[in-house]
Order: C-alpha cells, then sequence, then structure tokens
C-alpha cells in the first residue's frame, strides 16, 4: 500500500486562499470593478483620446521591435550554452542573466549614462543629431535590457535536458546546418520557445520602472501605456487610468492562460524556470 | 579556436552564434553596466561619500533594505502556506488557485500599483473595513510592505512547490507511526527538507523587492525620510539632472544587493555541507 499525506485541515486550506484572495485576486477584481462602476461606454471612450492611442501604438513598437530582436539573441545565446562546452561559459550565462537582479530603474538609469545629455556619447549623439533619451530609441533599449534573458531562461534547461544526439543524428543523416536547426532543434523547443516569446512580450508591454527613467514623459510622444495609465492616474483622471489599466491586466491573463495551456500540453511541473526579476 | 577554448563537438554554428551573442550582451547588458560602474567616481571618492552619506538617502536606503527583508521574511511563511495548500489540498478550483499565483509576475507593476492602492486605501474595499479600527495601510510603511509581498509571493511559492512535491510520504508516515505528532512531523522532517527552497525563495523575494519600483510608488505615500524608496530617489535625482548622485545611489543599491545574495548562497553551500 501506498503511503497517503493526511489530508490538509480545512482551516488552513481557506488561510492560504485568503492569502490568495488579500494579495492577488482582489487586486485584479479591482481593476475589472473600476471599468464596470464607470460603464462600458464610459470606460471605452477612454481609448478616442489621441494620447491613449499613441501610448498604445508606441507599447506596439516598443515590444514589436524587442520581441524579435530578444528572441533572435536569445536563440543563438541558447545554442551557444546549452550546445558547447567553453572557457567562460558560465560567466557568459551569468552576463545573460544579469539583467534580472537589476531594479527596472537601474535598468533605465544606465542608458541616460549612456546616452543622456551628460552621458557618454551625448557629444558623438549632438554631432549626429540624434535623440535616443526622452525618445523612443532609449525606451526600445530600456525596454531590451530588461527583457534580456526571457528566451534564454526558457531554452537553456530544456535544450540542456534534452541533449544533443538528435541533432548529430541529423547531421550524420546528412543535414545541412541550417536544415537541421529548422527540422530538429526549433520543433523540438517550439513550446519553451513559444512561451519565453509570450513572456518576454508582456514584459515590454507592461514594463514601468526602466521606460519612466528614459520616457521624460512627453504626453502622445514617449508615453507607453503603463506611463499612460501613471499619467493618467496622477492627473486625477483614475477611471481612464483604469480603462487603460484593464488592457493590460487583459493581456496578462491571456498569457497566464497562454503559459498555463503550454505547461498542460508539455506536461511540465509547474518551475521557477521563467520567474523574472 | 576549437580544441582549445572550446571542447570539439560535431555541431555546427559556433562561432556565428558565439559572435552574435557576444556582440548582443556586449551592447545590452555590458556596456550600460559598465556607465554604471564607472560614472560615479566623476564626483571623485569624496563626492561620493558625501552623496551617500545625506541623511535622504541614507533613509531610503534603510527603508528599502529594511523592508525587503521583513517583506520577504513575511512573504517565506505566507508562500509556504500557499504552495502547501496546492500541492496537498483537495478543493475545488485549486487550479485556478494554482494559475493565480503568476499574476504578480506577470501583470505590469503600474497596473499592480493604482491596483493595490485603490484596495487598501481609507476609502477602498479593504483599506475601508480597517479605517474604522484606525489602521492605515495606503500611503504608510504597512502599504509599501503589502505591494512587496505580493510581488515577492510567486518567487517563494514556485520555489517551494516542487521541492514540496516531491516530498515521499512514507518519510512522514514512519515518523507518524514513530509517534510523532502533526506539528512534531513538519518542524522536524518536513521544514528540513524544505529549508534550501525557502531560503532560495526568500533571497528572490528580496532582491525583487529591493528593485521593485512601480507597484511601491504608488502605495507608499512618498514622503521624503519617511516612505521613500531608493528607486524613486534615483528617479529624483535624475529629474533634478543630478545623474552622478543617481549613479551613486544606484551603485550601492547594486553593491548591497549583490553582497546580501552572496551571503545567502554562501549559507545555501554550508547547508548543503552540513546536511549532507
Amino acid at each position: 500500500m501506498t503511503a497517503r499525506f493526511p489530508p490538509v485541515p480545512v482551516a488552513v486550506v481557506l488561510a492560504a486562499l485568503a492569502v490568495l484572495a488579500l494579495l492577488v485576486l482582489l487586486p485584479l477584481a479591482v481593476v475589472f470593478a473600476e471599468v464596470l462602476d464607470q460603464g462600458i461606454g464610459r470606460a471605452l471612450a477612454a481609448f478616442d483620446d489621441p494620447e491613449s492611442q499613441a501610448a498604445i501604438r508606441l507599447s506596439l513598437l516598443v515590444a514589436g521591435i524587442s520581441v524579435p530582436v530578444n528572441t533572435l539573441g536569445g536563440l543563438a545565446a541558447s545554442w551557444c550554452i546549452a550546445r558547447f562546452r567553453f572557457a567562460g561559459r558560465g560567466l557568459l550565462l551569468t552576463f545573460v542573466e544579469l539583467p534580472l537582479s537589476v531594479s527596472p530603474v537601474i535598468s533605465g538609469l544606465v542608458w541616460v549614462l549612456l546616452f543622456g545629455a551628460q552621458g557618454w556619447f551625448a557629444p558623438a549623439l549632438d554631432r549626429l543629431g540624434l535623440q535616443v533619451i526622452f525618445a523612443t530609441p532609449g525606451l526600445v533599449l530600456a525596454t531590451l535590457f530588461v527583457t534580456f534573458p526571457y528566451v534564454v531562461r526558457q531554452l537553456v534547461p530544456l535544450m540542456l535536458a534534452q541533449g544533443s544526439d538528435e541533432e548529430e543524428a541529423a547531421l550524420t543523416l546528412g543535414a545541412r546546418p541550417w536544415a537541421m536547426f529548422w527540422h530538429v532543434t526549433l520543433p523540438n523547443v517550439r513550446w519553451a520557445l513559444l512561451q519565453g516569446v509570450l513572456l518576454l512580450n508582456a514584459r515590454a508591454m507592461g514594463e514601468f520602472g526602466a521606460v519612466s527613467v528614459v520616457s521624460g514623459r512627453i504626453r502622445g510622444q514617449t508615453l507607453t501605456m503603463p506611463l499612460q495609465i501613471e499619467a493618467l492616474y496622477n492627473d486625477f483622471q483614475a477611471p481612464a487610468a483604469f480603462s487603460m489599466a484593464a488592457l493590460l491586466a487583459l493581456l496578462a491573463l491571456v498569457t497566464l492562460a497562454a503559459k498555463a495551456a503550454l505547461e498542460w500540453h508539455t506536461r511540465r511541473a509547474p518551475d521557477a524556470a521563467w520567474v523574472p526579476a | 579556436m576549437r580544441g582549445v577554448f572550446v571542447h570539439a563537438s560535431p555541431l555546427p554554428g559556433f562561432g556565428p552564434a558565439l559572435g552574435l551573442t557576444l556582440a548582443w550582451v556586449s551592447v545590452i547588458v555590458l556596456m550600460p553596466l559598465a556607465a554604471l560602474v564607472m560614472r560615479p567616481w566623476s564626483l571623485g571618492v569624496g563626492g561620493v561619500l558625501a552623496s551617500l552619506g545625506s541623511a535622504r538617502v541614507l533613509a531610503a536606503l534603510k527603508l528599502s533594505f529594511g523592508a525587503s527583508l521583513a517583506a520577504a521574511a513575511l512573504t517565506v511563511p505566507l508562500g509556504l502556506l500557499v504552495a502547501w495548500v496546492l500541492v496537498r489540498g483537495r478543493f475545488p478550483g485549486r487550479g485556478l488557485a494554482d494559475a493565480l499565483v503568476d499574476l504578480p509576475l506577470a501583470l505590469p507593476t503600474a497596473v499592480a500599483g493604482i491596483a493595490l492602492t485603490t484596495l487598501y486605501a481609507p476609502n477602498g474595499w479593504i483599506g475601508g473595513l480597517l479605517a474604522p479600527f484606525g489602521v492605515q495601510l495606503a500611503y504608510a510603511l504597512p502599504g509599501i510592505m503589502v505591494a512587496l509581498v505580493f510581488a515577492g509571493l510567486p518567487y517563494v511559492v514556485r520555489t517551494v512547490q516542487p521541492v514540496l512535491m516531491d516530498l515521499p510520504a512514507e518519510v512522514e508516515e514512519v515518523a507518524a507511526t514513530l509517534g510523532a505528532r502533526p506539528l512534531q512531523i513538519v518542524a522536524r522532517v518536513v521544514l528540513p527538507a524544505l529549508l534550501p527552497a525557502l531560503l532560495t525563495g526568500f533571497a528572490m523575494a528580496f532582491a525583487r523587492a529591493v528593485g521593485e519600483y512601480g507597484s511601491v510608488i504608488f502605495i507608499a505615500g512618498n514622503m521624503p525620510g519617511l516612505t521613500e524608496i531608493a528607486p524613486l530617489l534615483i528617479v529624483i535625482r535624475l529629474e533634478q539632472f543630478d545623474v552622478a548622485g543617481a549613479a551613486v545611489l544606484a551603485l550601492a543599491m547594486l553593491a548591497l544587493s549583490f553582497a546580501m545574495l552572496g551571503a545567502v548562497n554562501l549559507l545555501q553551500h554550508y547547508l548543503a555541507r552540513t546536511t549532507r
């Protein structure tokens, strides 16, 4: 007979559910309650505001650049780290994961130190007539920094666990390198890759601290959706702020649902591997 | 290059992939962090010390690290409770409760910030219940703690959960057969097995809390010297065009949190050696 755990007392279950309700469920519920309170019509009217539309377009642009760039970079880094043993491999992994341990505000500040008015590259930018900080390029760079490790975090543990037997077999059977990559490597990691891309996208759309430092908060120009939420909230336009917040909360819910579906699909136990800082 | 620097492998593409990776890491991570490490010293050592020694900076650092330590210490038992119930409890909606745990990681911090503030403000759903008793959470230290525990909870739950799942029921059954009472089993058998995971969860929750910005600034009240966290002071310094001062505070924050994480790592190694 296999051993069984004693049942968890009802009071303990209720205590755990109370923790989840107070800290997680109710904050989520508040966002949608604030939207329903003002009425769906008024809530949707918040998106007629040209500044809010500009914020949505800017967030889509920033994510549209960050996601492919960091996906390609993440694939290259995962290929090196998970498939080869070389001097400095551990150090490289440490560098790749470093942004996870850096405060969002500092992740924005570092770009001000490089490209701001008093930054290292300020004279060069002046000569070229380029503006990075308080403009879209700064927002993209700050987002690239914070979303840098997401794909690697998903792929490296999986690729290490899978090993390279199938890839070596493909090469032995005469596959060219790219054919091996497309037909063996990529299909083997596709669900983990998709999960990494989803989380990368969610962070890119939702990042606040890093972009707030480089944004300069020019309305209609350098405010992404989270920054627009802050601007509206501080302007005593809480209803409009919550309309925008509900949109981002929906994105978070869709991301979580997709993540849960992918985990169910690959039957992997919930793990801490994807946890961002 | 192969054979000396890299172990021989039949797989292709090492050179180009490494080249791309190094370029990517250098431009996106190393160059910016190099600027952070070097910039403060433009003030000179005396200037750096003077900047760090100001009462406002010291108060912000003390608040950020003190509140983060306290929040992480509070998150560990709460996270353990949630993980325990998710692994061993049998109740309807367990899957949904499990999915909820990840929400603080996926919800943008600005959204979490205004939601927590609205919930815990004196006129909010929860704040309103506490206000008659003279308890104020939002715009004070307890509000900061709520936001930090919110941000840290998934880290503790997700590090403890897999370890708890792998714990064999036999061990606890044997302890029970030998006459141990339930609380004794938890304290003497289960907790020691979970200790490394709890420590990791603590370290992750702490690291996240120290840097946390978006979910805190709305609920904190942001009074200089009282409820002004270090990341906010960095932002304020930048807004006053004191770039070097912002860099000094940022570098001090990073150095302190890496030192704390290093200490936790050492403790982990020590535990691993003594329990083996």
